[in-house]
């Protein structure tokens, strides 16, 4: 048995941090575990995607087309550019958020509206504003560590030994607002 | 101790613990953490290298000395360094030598999709491929006893999904290695004709060594699921391949594979129904296997290009199609890579792109390539790491020889494009009266792979600090006549600085000498260089603001425009107060954010 997880958003909004620290999670918990994520050019504001598979005896890193469990967006537009990952019934969690790109920055093109209301029409698709509430908290970009609240609340992995994970790989002034915004993520999902 | 590793980290893992005292490299997707990781560890001298030519030759130099050494480099590099492989190929080693080629199926961040298998066979040397993190360790501990063993230098590829992805490795320890004391040996290293005649026959004896060595390794080995489907797998195409028929195949897994072992191969084939070769990129164990006379099914069903991960097996080989949900994909836009807010490349494109209609643009490797998109659309062709001065002084010529086109070429690159090979084109343009107006966008690191240092950076891979290349001396060196070194934040200076190489009728340089905005480390003078550099914001006077976007034409990610009041306003999170849109909104409506000043 295993599980499929894919993390998407914009270069800049921390996904592989949160991916870092759920894959360190799931090993730290005696899962097999494989990560994958794109470098490079991808960095500069493009469009960024990690993948995530636990379980028993994993072999490929990588989550294809229609076969991840749980997609989480960071951004609204990414959500629906890879909604074709997500297994029919899997979970998307979306964070509601727009972040241009130069193209529709420029005027070229208009960042398409409705793109909530599309998603919203899909079952199983869980919507919050991750951003507002990471302002809350006082600093906007740990809007990544909250939605991996959410997620891992969905995936019914409370136990997780994540805090750990944190305490590892967050760099020790921001360890606490870290803390305290994955407990607030685990609080918003359902 | 087990530990969760991407390839990278492992791999140079596992060169620590073969006792490898030397590695150099340069940067490139996806190989760059190879070395950064090796650079970690004390026991071993890790170098950034001008060029992968460069690296390849120190680590050379590293193992006829006796000492085990290691290169790494992106795949295209290897064609960089290929002029002393094929040498060293045939001199061979005193301490073990490993060359690792980091290969980009899909070319996520690369302008090709070569498979540098065909290296090895090329250059007669033994290869090994991993497949995944635990193997990236540990296969390269057995490369240094089959390089010492057999006298022959060792192609290790990887690819982009071995190097990036993380899974579960168990450490070993570091075996410490004499260094094998130097004796001069010329019969064996001085690869003048003479002696280049009598190794020719020693790496043909050797191949034949290593065939051996490939039908008994363990990495060489069978999967048996009592199938009468065979599939020929190496690197993380045994993976996907493992993914997706999982116990329903038997499996021939090839970790060494040149040579490949022919009665090994022969063997599986005989033995089953079906064979499958499931490889990404070229047919390289697929052609060994049809040589043979043994049938399989290869490209003939599997796509050429990209990777060959489990839904593309299974399409190709079951006709399976995976139910997938289908996207309203009007409501996606491109989502392409951009400059980073305060980066300083953009102010010098901003003005360059008014000259647009006047100038034909020679680009190069780095994050000025990204130029080539929207708003700047700024970049006329782009071949490889230094191209730019020399291709630029080709097409100047030929354009120069028709009276009625008076289009001047502006070749572009980055200082660590310019120490790779840049400096060489240079000497070419300036030898040869050439007329070219050459940038060096200078911001003292090398921004695309990461901010890795450079000669010009003033500090060295493992933070020694060394004094920075200068090179505005080294651009009059080569005999520029014309040098203009300039803020590129200023965009006053900037346009005046075009305008003044437009009007040479020789060769210029122009460098803009800024620091990348994710630079980490500033020695005490550099501070007090770039006075100020990202402490300020600057902000929207909205009273002024008449919504004339005149400023998104700096193309910067922090400029939002609102079209409900149609006004303009500035990402408090991400400027760095460049001052780019400042100087550029023509109603002074953007200001210094005073809380910032």
């Amino acid at each position: 048995m295993f599980k499929n997880v894919k993390l998407v958003g914009v270069g800049g909004q921390g996904t592989i941090l949160s991916t870092k620290i759920l894959t360190q999670a799931l090993l730290n918990a005696g899962y097999d575990v494989k990560m994958s994520e794109i470098h490079g050019m991808s960095q500069r504001g493009g469009s960024v995607s990690s993948d995530i598979r636990f379980g028993e005896n994993i072999s490929s890193p990588v989550v294809v087309k229609g076969s991840a469990d749980y997609l989480v967006a960071f951004e609204q537009m990414e959500a629906v550019r890879y909604l074709d990952y997500v297994k029919k019934d899997g979970i998307l969690i979306v964070n509601d958020l727009k972040i241009h790109s130069m193209l529709t920055q420029a005027g070229k093109t208009k960042y398409p509206e409705d793109i909530i209301d599309y998603l919203k029409e899909r079952e199983h698709t869980y919507i919050y504003d991750a951003t507002e509430k990471a302002k809350t908290l006082g600093n906007q970009k740990v809007l990544n560590i909250i939605l991996l609240g959410v997620l891992v609340k969905a995936m019914k992995l409370e136990k997780l030994p994540i805090i750990e994970a944190i305490e590892d790989l967050v760099k020790p002034q921001f360890i606490e607002i870290n803390k305290k915004a994955f407990k607030l993520g685990l609080s918003m999902f359902g | 101790m087990k530990k969760i590793l991407t390839g990278n980290e492992a791999v140079a893992r596992g060169a620590y613990e073969a006792g490898v005292v030397f590695a150099s490299a340069y940067p490139g997707t996806p190989s760059t953490e190879i070395l950064e990781n090796i650079g970690l560890y004390k026991e071993i001298i890790a170098e950034w290298a001008p060029n992968e030519k460069v690296a390849l030759e120190s680590v050379i130099g590293a193992s006829i000395a006796g000492g085990r050494s290691l290169a790494s480099m992106k795949h295209v590099g290897v064609n960089v360094a290929a002029d002393p492989l094929f040498t060293f190929a045939y001199t061979g080693v005193t301490a073990g030598s490993v060359l690792i080629s980091a290969d980009e199926p899909g070319m996520h961040s690369s302008q090709n999709e070569q498979d540098n298998r065909n290296y090895a066979k090329f250059a007669k040397i033994a290869m090994m491929e991993p497949s995944n993190s635990q193997e990236a360790k540990d296969m390269i501990i057995d490369a240094y006893d089959i390089s010492e063993k057999y006298d022959t230098p060792l192609l290790y590829r990887m690819t982009t999904r071995v190097c990036h992805s993380k899974s579960i490795v168990e450490l070993g320890e570091r075996e410490e290695k004499e260094l094998i004391p130097y004796e001069k040996n010329f019969s064996k290293y001085v690869a003048v004709p003479a002696i280049g005649r009598q190794l020719r026959h020693k790496v043909e004896k050797r191949l034949i060594a290593l065939a051996e060595y490939s039908e008994q390794t363990k990495w060489n080995k069978i999967i048996n699921n009592k199938s009468n489907i065979g599939i020929i797998s190496s690197g993380i195409a045994f993976e996907y391949s493992k993914e997706a028929f999982g116990k329903e195949a038997d499996y021939l897994k090839l970790g060494f594979t040149n040579p490949l072992p022919k009665n090994l191969i022969s063997k599986f084939c005989d033995d089953h129904e079906k064979v499958y070769i499931i490889e990404e990129n070229d047919p390289y164990i697929e052609e060994f296997v049809k040589n043979m006379g043994k049938k399989c099914f290869g490209k003939d069903i599997f796509p050429y290009t990209g990777e060959m991960t489990p839904d593309v097996i299974k399409r190709a080989v079951l006709h399976e199609n995976m139910d997938i949900l289908q996207p309203n994909m009007d409501l996606v836009v491109n989502r392409p890579p951009t400059f980073c807010s305060g980066c300083p490349h953009r102010g010098f494109f901003y003005e360059l792109g008014k000259k647009r209609k006047k100038i034909i643009v020679a680009g190069d490797i780095g994050c000025y390539s990204l130029a080539v998109g929207e708003p700047y659309n700024l970049m006329d062709w782009l071949i490889c790491m230094g191209a730019a001065f020399s291709s630029g002084h080709g097409a100047q010529s030929v354009i120069d020889r028709n009276p009625n086109d008076d289009r001047r070429l502006v070749s572009i690159m980055g200082d660590s494009t310019f120490f790779h090979t840049g400096i060489n084109s240079l000497i070419n343009t300036v030898y040869n009266n050439g007329k070219t107006i050459n940038v060096i966008l200078d911001n003292r690191i090398t921004g695309m792979t990461g901010q890795q240092d450079n000669p010009g950076s003033g500090y060295k891979l493992q933070g020694e600090e060394n004094t920075p290349l200068d090179i505005e001396a080294i651009v009059k060196a080569i005999g520029i006549k014309h040098v203009r070194k300039i803020n590129p934040n200023d965009l006053k200076i900037v346009k005046e600085t075009i305008n003044w190489a437009l009007e040479l009728n020789e060769a210029s340089v122009i460098i803009t000498d800024w620091p990348c905005v994710l630079k980490k480390k500033y020695k005490n003078e550099d501070i007090e260089q770039y006075t100020n550099a990202w402490k300020t914001k600057d902000k929207v006077l909205e009273d002024k603001c008449v919504g004339c976007k005149a400023c998104l034409r700096s193309g910067c990610p922090s400029l939002v425009f609102n079209p409900e009041t149609k006004k303009m306003s500035i990402d408090e999170t991400t400027c760095v107060g460049c001052d780019v849109c400042l100087q550029i909104c023509p109603y002074d409506a953007i200001v210094k954010d005073e809380k910032y000043v």
